[in-house]
C-alpha cells in the first residue's frame, strides 16, 4: 500500500497548511471578535443604493 | 481615514448565475434521462452515445461540476467582493474564469459522449481536460487571494474561510487523483493500479464531495442565509470551531467508500473512526444555519427563500447524520452496491447543493436587477414541487435497496441462493420507475425558477455595478508578499518550525511518490499476469462504454456473495489494474469471476441483446462492437505505457503484440463459429469477450481459496 504513504504525506501537507492558516488567522486577530463580523454582513455598504422601490 | 471608492461588479456573478442555471437543467434532465433508462432500456436507442454508461458520468459531471461549480463561483463572485470591501482583483481573470469553466464544461460533455473516459467516477475527464481544469483552477485562485490580499477588510468573515479551504483542497485532490500515463491525445492510464488506484480515487471521490459540494456550500449557507432572514449567523464562534474541525476531519474519510473490499482492514478503520467523528462538526454547521433563524420563522412562513434554506440546511443535517451512520461496517454490508448510496448522494444534491442554490438564486437574481422576485406564489410552488420530488426520489431508492439487500442474502433450507439476480432486477423495477418520476418533478420544479427568473429579470433592470466606498486598511501591503511572510515567521518560532517541517515534507514527497509508486508492495500472487495484448484492448473497451457504472468487480467476503459469485476478491489480484474497475453500484452482477462461466456466444449474443439471454434486463444493446473493428494501432503504445509503469510485459511485445492480439482474436472467432456464429476477428465485440472470459481466472485457475 506505498500509496498510502503519498495519500498521508499529501494530507498532512493540507492538514499542515490549515494549521498555518490557523496560527496566522489567531495571530492577525481574525477570531478575537466574534460579536460585530457576524452583523457587520447584514450591511450594505452601496454608496450610490440601489433600494427597492417597495421595500 | 480616506475613503476610497471602488465598484462592486455584477456582471460575472449574473454570467456565473445563468450558467448555474443552464447547467442544472441540462444536468438533472440527462438525470431524468437515464433514470428512465434504467426501467426502459430502449430508451438506449442503440446508440453508442446515448447509452447509459455514457449518459451517467455526463450526468454525474454535469450536476457536480456545471450545476454546482457555477453555484459555488455565484456565491463567491458574489460575496467575497462585499464582505472584503474591495473589487474582485481583476476583472480579466474573472472573465477567462468563466469562459474557461464552461468550455471545460462542454469538452466534457462531447469527450464523455464520445467515450474518452479515464474510467474513475467523477474523475472520468481524459488528461487534456485534466489539464485545462487545473489551469483555469488556478487562474480562479489568483483571482480570489488577490481579492483577499487587496481587501479593505481586515476581518476574514467565515464563508471565506470556507471558500479558501476548498480552494486548496480542490486543486490537491484533483492533481493528485489525475496522475496518469498518457497513450494518446484522448486516452491515458491511471498512474496508480487496483487497490492503490482504489484508495487514491476514493480519497479524492470522498472529498470531492466535502470540498466541492460541502465546504464552498457552506460558505454560500453562511452568507445568504443571514443575508436572507436579516439576522446575524446564530453563533460566529461556533462557525468557526465548525471550520477548523469539518476541514481536518474530512480529508481522512475517504476509505469508507471501501469497506469490505481488498483494502487493507485498518484503513478501513480509519476512514470509519473519522466519518463518526464527522457528525459533530457538520451537525454543529447545521444547527448553525437553522438556530440563525430562531426567532424570524415568521419570516420562513412569507419568503420562499428562507423555506428552500430550511429545507437545504436539515437536508445537510439529514446526509451527514446518514454518511456516518454508512460508514460502520455492518450498516455498510447492506448499502454497498446498492441503491441506498444513490439516495444518500440525492438527498445531499437534490435538498442540500439543489435547494441552496435555488434559494441563492431566488435571492440574488432580484438583487442583480433591483426589482422585487416576479411571482412568491411560484417560487413557493417551486418549493413544494422541489420537495415532494426529492421525497419520491428517495423512498423508492430506500426500499429497493433493503429489498434486494434481503433477497440477495436469502438462502434456502438447502443452502442455495434463493433468488437469481434477475428476480432482484424484476423487484426493483416499479421503484426505479417511482424514482424516475420523482427526478421528473424536481426537473419541473426547476423550469418553474427558470420561468419565474427571466420574468424577474425582463421586469427589472440589470445593475451592472455598485459604487461603495471604504476606508483602505491601515497596514498598506505595498511591501512583497514573501516580505510580509517573512516578517510574520520573523515573529513567530512556532510558525517557522510548522514551515519548515511543510518544507521538508514537500521535499520528501518529491522524493518517495517516484521512489514508492514504480514499485507496488500489494502482496502479489504469482498467478496473477498482466493482460495479453487483445484483453488489453478489450478492457479499454470496457472502461469506455462504462460498464462500470452498472457493473462491479469485486467480490465482498460475504456468504451470499461468494456463493453467487466466487471466491471473495485479493488485493493482489489487482496489481495491473490501470484503472481498477471496481465499481459502486450493482446495476447488474458483478464480474469479477465472469471469466470462463460461460461460452464466447453466450457473451456475443448478450452483448447483442442482452434480453435474448436474460429476458427481463434492462441492460442495453451494444450493436455498434459488431461492426467497428478494432483499432490495433494503439497496442504498442499500450503496452509501452503499461511497461514504464511497471507492468512486466516479454521484452519486444511491443513489436510482435498485434501478432499475438491476431492469434488469440482468431481463436475467439473459431470458438464462435463452433456454436454458428460468424463474424470476423478483427471487430471491437471480440477483444470484449477477450477480456470478460480473464475476469478471474487468474485466481481461479491457481486454486487459491483463502490467503
Amino acid at each position: 500500500m506505498s500509496v498510502l504513504i503519498l495519500l498521508i504525506i499529501v494530507s498532512i501537507c493540507i492538514a499542515g497548511g490549515f494549521l498555518i492558516a490557523f496560527l496566522w488567522g489567531s495571530g492577525d486577530g481574525q477570531f478575537d471578535d466574534v460579536y460585530s463580523p457576524a452583523r457587520r454582513i447584514l450591511f450594505d455598504d452601496e454608496y450610490e443604493s440601489n433600494q427597492n422601490p417597495n421595500e | 481615514m480616506q475613503l476610497e471608492q471602488f465598484q462592486y461588479d455584477n456582471k460575472i456573478p449574473r454570467l456565473f448565475a445563468i450558467a448555474t442555471l443552464f447547467w442544472g437543467a441540462v444536468g438533472m434532465l440527462l438525470g431524468v434521462i437515464i433514470a428512465f433508462q434504467l426501467v426502459f432500456p430502449a430508451l438506449n436507442f442503440d446508440l453508442s452515445f446515448l447509452t447509459y454508461g455514457r449518459m451517467r458520468p455526463v450526468h454525474t459531471n454535469a450536476v457536480i461540476f456545471a450545476f454546482v461549480g457555477n453555484g459555488i463561483f455565484t456565491a463567491i463572485y458574489y460575496a467575497l467582493p462585499r464582505l472584503l470591501k474591495t473589487s474582485m482583483w481583476s476583472s480579466k481573470l474573472s472573465k477567462i474564469h468563466f469562459w474557461g469553466w464552461q468550455s471545460i464544461i462542454v469538452l466534457a460533455a462531447v469527450t464523455l459522449l464520445s467515450g474518452f473516459t479515464t474510467g474513475k467516477e467523477y474523475a472520468e475527464l481524459e488528461w487534456p481536460i485534466d489539464i485545462l481544469i487545473t489551469l483555469i483552477w488556478v487562474v480562479f485562485g489568483i483571482n480570489m487571494f488577490g481579492t483577499i490580499l487587496t481587501r479593505r477588510e481586515r476581518h476574514l468573515y467565515v464563508a471565506i474561510w470556507f471558500f479558501i479551504a476548498s480552494w486548496v483542497t480542490v486543486a490537491m485532490l484533483h492533481i493528485v487523483n489525475s496522475f496518469e500515463m498518457p497513450v494518446t491525445w484522448y486516452k491515458s492510464y491511471s498512474w496508480y493500479a487496483g487497490v492503490q488506484d482504489a484508495l487514491v480515487q476514493w480519497w479524492y471521490g470522498h472529498n470531492a464531495v466535502a470540498f466541492f459540494l460541502t465546504t464552498p456550500y457552506l460558505g454560500l449557507m453562511y452568507y445568504f442565509l443571514p443575508k436572507a432572514a436579516d439576522r446575524p449567523v446564530y453563533s460566529y464562534r461556533l462557525s468557526i470551531v465548525h471550520f477548523w474541525s469539518l476541514i481536518f476531519l474530512y480529508i481522512w474519510a475517504g476509505p469508507h467508500h471501501l469497506l469490505y473490499t481488498a483494502l487493507p482492514d485498518w484503513a478501513q478503520s480509519l476512514g470509519t473512526v473519522f466519518s463518526i467523528m464527522l457528525i459533530l462538526p457538520s451537525w454543529g454547521g447545521m444547527l448553525n444555519g437553522l438556530f440563525t433563524l430562531r426567532g424570524a420563522w415568521d419570516k420562513v412562513r412569507e419568503d420562499p427563500v428562507l423555506k428552500f434554506f430550511v429545507v437545504a440546511v436539515t437536508a445537510y443535517g439529514m446526509s451527514t447524520f446518514e454518511g456516518p451512520m454508512l460508514s460502520l461496517k455492518n450498516v455498510n454490508a447492506i448499502s454497498h452496491y446498492s441503491d441506498w448510496t444513490v439516495a444518500h448522494v440525492h438527498i445531499g444534491a437534490l435538498g442540500w447543493n439543489g435547494f441552496l442554490t435555488f434559494g441563492m438564486l431566488y435571492w440574488l437574481i432580484p438583487k442583480l436587477y433591483n426589482v422585487n422576485l416576479y411571482s412568491k406564489k411560484l417560487a413557493s410552488t417551486h418549493f413544494w414541487i422541489g420537495t415532494l420530488g426529492i421525497i419520491l426520489y428517495a423512498i423508492p431508492m430506500y426500499w429497493s435497496a433493503f429489498r434486494s439487500y434481503f433477497m440477495m442474502k436469502t438462502f434456502t433450507p438447502e443452502g442455495q441462493l434463493q433468488y437469481q439476480f434477475m428476480d432482484v432486477v424484476q423487484t426493483v423495477m416499479p421503484f426505479y420507475f417511482l424514482r424516475a418520476l420523482g427526478g421528473t418533478i424536481f426537473l419541473i420544479g426547476v423550469f418553474v425558477m427558470v420561468y419565474n427568473l427571466i420574468k424577474t429579470a425582463k421586469q427589472g433592470k440589470f445593475v451592472e455595478s455598485e459604487t461603495a466606498q471604504a476606508a483602505a486598511l491601515e497596514k498598506k501591503y505595498t511591501a512583497p508578499k514573501s516580505y510580509f511572510w517573512h516578517s510574520v515567521i520573523e515573529r513567530k518560532p512556532i510558525l517557522l518550525l510548522v514551515l519548515s517541517l511543510v518544507v521538508v515534507g514537500i521535499g520528501g514527497l518529491v522524493e518517495l511518490v517516484p521512489t514508492f509508486l514504480v514499485k507496488s508492495n500489494v502482496p502479489t500472487i504469482s498467478s496473477v499476469k498482466p493482460y495479453t495484448p487483445l484483453e488489453l484492448q478489450g478492457r479499454d473497451i470496457y472502461i469506455r462504454e462504462g460498464c462500470y457504472n452498472c457493473h462491479s468487480q469485486m467480490i465482498r467476503p460475504f456468504r451470499y456473495e461468494v456463493t453467487r459469485y466466487g471466491e471473495y476478491s485479493k488485493s493482489g489480484e489487482f496489481v495491473y489494474d490501470h484503472p481498477f474497475q471496481w465499481g459502486s453500484k450493482r446495476t447488474g452482477p458483478d464480474l469479477a469471476r465472469v471469466g470462463g462461466k460461460y461460452p464466447d456466444s453466450w457473451h456475443f449474443n448478450h452483448m447483442l441483446d442482452p434480453t435474448s439471454i436474460s429476458p427481463g434486463s434492462n441492460m442495453p444493446r451494444y450493436p455498434w462492437l459488431f461492426e467497428n473493428d478494432l483499432n490495433i494501432s494503439t497496442t504498442p503504445s499500450k503496452i509501452h505505457a503499461m511497461r514504464k509503469m511497471g507492468v512486466p510485459y516479454a521484452a519486444k511485445l511491443e513489436t510482435t503484440g498485434n501478432e499475438i492480439l491476431k492469434v488469440q482474436a482468431d481463436q475467439i472467432a473459431a470458438n464462435l463459429k463452433k456454436d454458428k456464429i460468424e463474424i470476423s476477428s478483427d471487430k471491437e465485440i471480440i477483444a470484449l469477450i477477450a477480456y470478460l472470459q480473464r475476469l478471474g481466472k487468474d485466481v481461479r485457475t491457481s486454486g487459491i481459496s483463502n490467503k
